[in-house]
């Protein structure tokens, strides 16, 4: 068992490994080890193309982010806290669906509809950084709603229906008590929804127009002939900034629940 | 009691808090489909958008829908869709097997380890998801490539005399697959072995239950929701697989994912590929609802 476990684990890790170490690859060839260098990374800072793609990349990754964590949270709140409503089964439905749908599907309807909007009404007159953001809000969301509503599920109701008991309105019991509590789970889905969509190739390629190109996009159309040793630097780059949100999230998470476990002890 | 402007407050929060992501939803997921749908019967024009008009105003209600069904009757024609789908089918259903063949003992393994090793586990297997899919696939190039590590290590040990083709095959498209979708696989498992009673197996290997008979009698089928909730996360994401095929696989592992991205980005044929994503949509429907209802269920039995 512990066999299949190391196995499988350094199946998981070990490419991610040796993308770091040849990064710092003096050698064009992945074959050949040239010694240690960070020429890729100053090459990766003079090429402009990857700044303005990466910059692009952040804006449209903070700004759906933040809009899925809202929608995502107002849809968690639909679920667990609005007794039955009118097609809360259908809701159900298309809120989980963009988990599972293929992203090929996910962005060709997208574009379509982008397409056909502005036939009709002339809105959106070009595709770019506001389509990308409208896709990645509609596919996100769905995470941050999943995150949010186990929170939701799991955690001690007796404050907020002591508030309830004693007169206050929902909106108000929402802001006081819910959210302070729900707060780290909306993090982790802000995270989640940004991770995914500083991600994502297919969505982004359908729903952007000529000219915009986000990270991924230009990755993809570097890598598709072949590796290439600046790509193993924004690798590695982007392994880092990752690997301190996700260290900055969990020690949020682990203070918060600390402070919990000390309230109710 | 509430006044009645609190009363008008209450209600329109509440309609806020329903309306708001379920309008969203409704504009940018479910149209999109209808429009999918309509455009996939329309003709290709050299135009842009390059497809016959959606809305002819010149022609009455019945004959509003003016379908054709040219694109259907062409994706049966040509031999490469269906081969396309047929693949993907196959390569999503072996991808599968494997992922639970190595997943099954890993998430059995985290499951059985003591209660503070487990979220460390845990949180190692959900990392690797974090950091980006397409770089991790891209990983893969340097390492399976001709002049890539394993061959220079295999020519170097001399285990080989010259490199092993192994880069834009068959075999790297399932080595990308399982790589990438192996944690959508662990987790729901885990979550169900997590709950699994470990007395059941005490008492049955105290009543003289060999292993094997344990597992098969009475681990396997408690963790059959899980079997059944990680193989469809596997499947049907895989199913629809664009990157891993186009990154690692060579010319004779064209999945439908990249012939639809093709027919759409290459040949432009927009309603063909609208053809397409609905059949692709109509396959996958089946084991969507069939992944909605196993969760619906079990978010009810954790409430």
């Amino acid at each position: 068992m512990l066999t299949i476990f190391s196995f499988g684990f350094a199946f998981l890790y070990v490419p991610i490994f040796l993308l770091v170490v040849y990064s710092f690859n003096d050698s064009r060839l992945i074959s050949v080890w040239g010694g240690f260098s960070t020429r890729w990374y100053t090459a990766l800072f003079e090429d402009e193309q990857i700044i303005d793609a990466a910059l692009l990349s952040l804006q449209v990754a903070a700004t759906s982010a933040t809009f899925a964590t809202i929608f995502g949270t107002l849809a968690g709140l639909a679920l667990t806290r609005m007794a039955n409503f009118r097609g809360r089964l259908f809701f159900t439905g298309i809120l989980a669906a963009p988990l599972v749908m293929p992203e090929v599907i996910t962005g060709l309807s997208l574009l379509l509809l982008f397409v056909s909007l502005q036939e009709l009404i002339g809105w959106p007159g070009s595709r770019g950084a506001m389509t990308i953001i409208i896709a990645h809000i509609t596919f996100s969301m769905a995470y941050v709603a999943v995150i949010v509503q186990s929170r939701m599920l799991t955690m001690n109701r007796s404050l907020e229906e002591a508030a309830m008991d004693l007169g206050g309105r929902p909106f108000r019991v929402f802001v006081d008590i819910t959210l302070p509590i729900i707060s780290p789970a909306m993090l982790s889905g802000w995270l989640l929804a940004f991770t995914l969509s500083l991600d994502d190739l297919v969505i982004a390629s359908f729903a952007s127009g000529a000219g915009s190109n986000t990270l991924p996009m230009v990755i993809f159309s570097k890598v598709k002939l072949g590796v290439t040793p600046d790509i193993n630097a924004l690798a590695t780059l982007i392994i880092l900034v990752v690997s301190i949100g996700i260290a900055i999230a969990g020690w949020i998470m682990f203070k918060q629940n600390k402070s919990l476990s000390q309230q109710n002890t | 009691m509430a006044n009645p402007r609190q009363a008008l407050g209450d209600l329109l929060w509440r309609r806020i808090v329903i309306v708001l992501p379920y309008l969203w939803l409704v504009l940018f997921f479910l149209v999109p489909f209808a429009i999918v749908f309509k455009i996939s019967f329309s003709d290709p024009i050299v135009a842009q958008p390059p497809f016959t008009p959606l809305f002819d105003q010149s022609q009455n209600f019945l004959n509003w829908f003016q379908g054709s069904l040219n694109n259907y009757l062409f994706l049966l024609e040509d031999n490469l869709y269906w081969v396309s789908y047929l693949r993907s089918i196959k390569v999503a259903f072996i991808s599968t097997i494997f992922c639970l063949l190595l997943g099954y003992p890993m998430a059995y393994y985290i499951a059985q380890s003591p209660p503070t090793k487990r979220n460390v586990l845990l949180m190692l297997i959900i990392l690797p998801f974090w950091t980006s899919f397409l770089l991790r696939v891209y990983a893969w190039m340097g390492i399976l490539s001709t002049n890539g590590i394993i061959n220079s290590m295999f020519l170097w040990t001399g285990i080989i005399d010259e490199p092993i083709q192994m880069l834009y095959t068959n075999f790297a498209v399932y080595l990308g697959i399982v790589y990438t979708y192996l944690p959508f696989m662990i987790l729901p498992l885990y979550a169900n072995l997590e709950r699994l009673d470990l007395n059941l197996h005490d008492a049955a290997a105290d009543l003289g239950g060999k292993p094997l008979q344990v597992f098969r009698d009475i681990t396997l089928p408690v963790s059959l929701p899980g079997i059944i909730a990680g193989s469809l996360l596997v499947f049907i994401p895989a199913m629809g697989e664009f990157v891993i095929p186009a990154l690692l696989g060579g010319l004779d592992s064209l999945m439908i994912g990249r012939t639809l991205y093709d027919e759409f980005f290459v040949n432009r044929d927009w309603p063909l590929a609208s053809a397409v994503a609905t059949i692709l949509l109509l396959i996958l429907v089946l084991p969507m609802v069939f992944f909605q209802r196993t969760q619906a269920k079990s978010v009810e039995e954790n409430s």
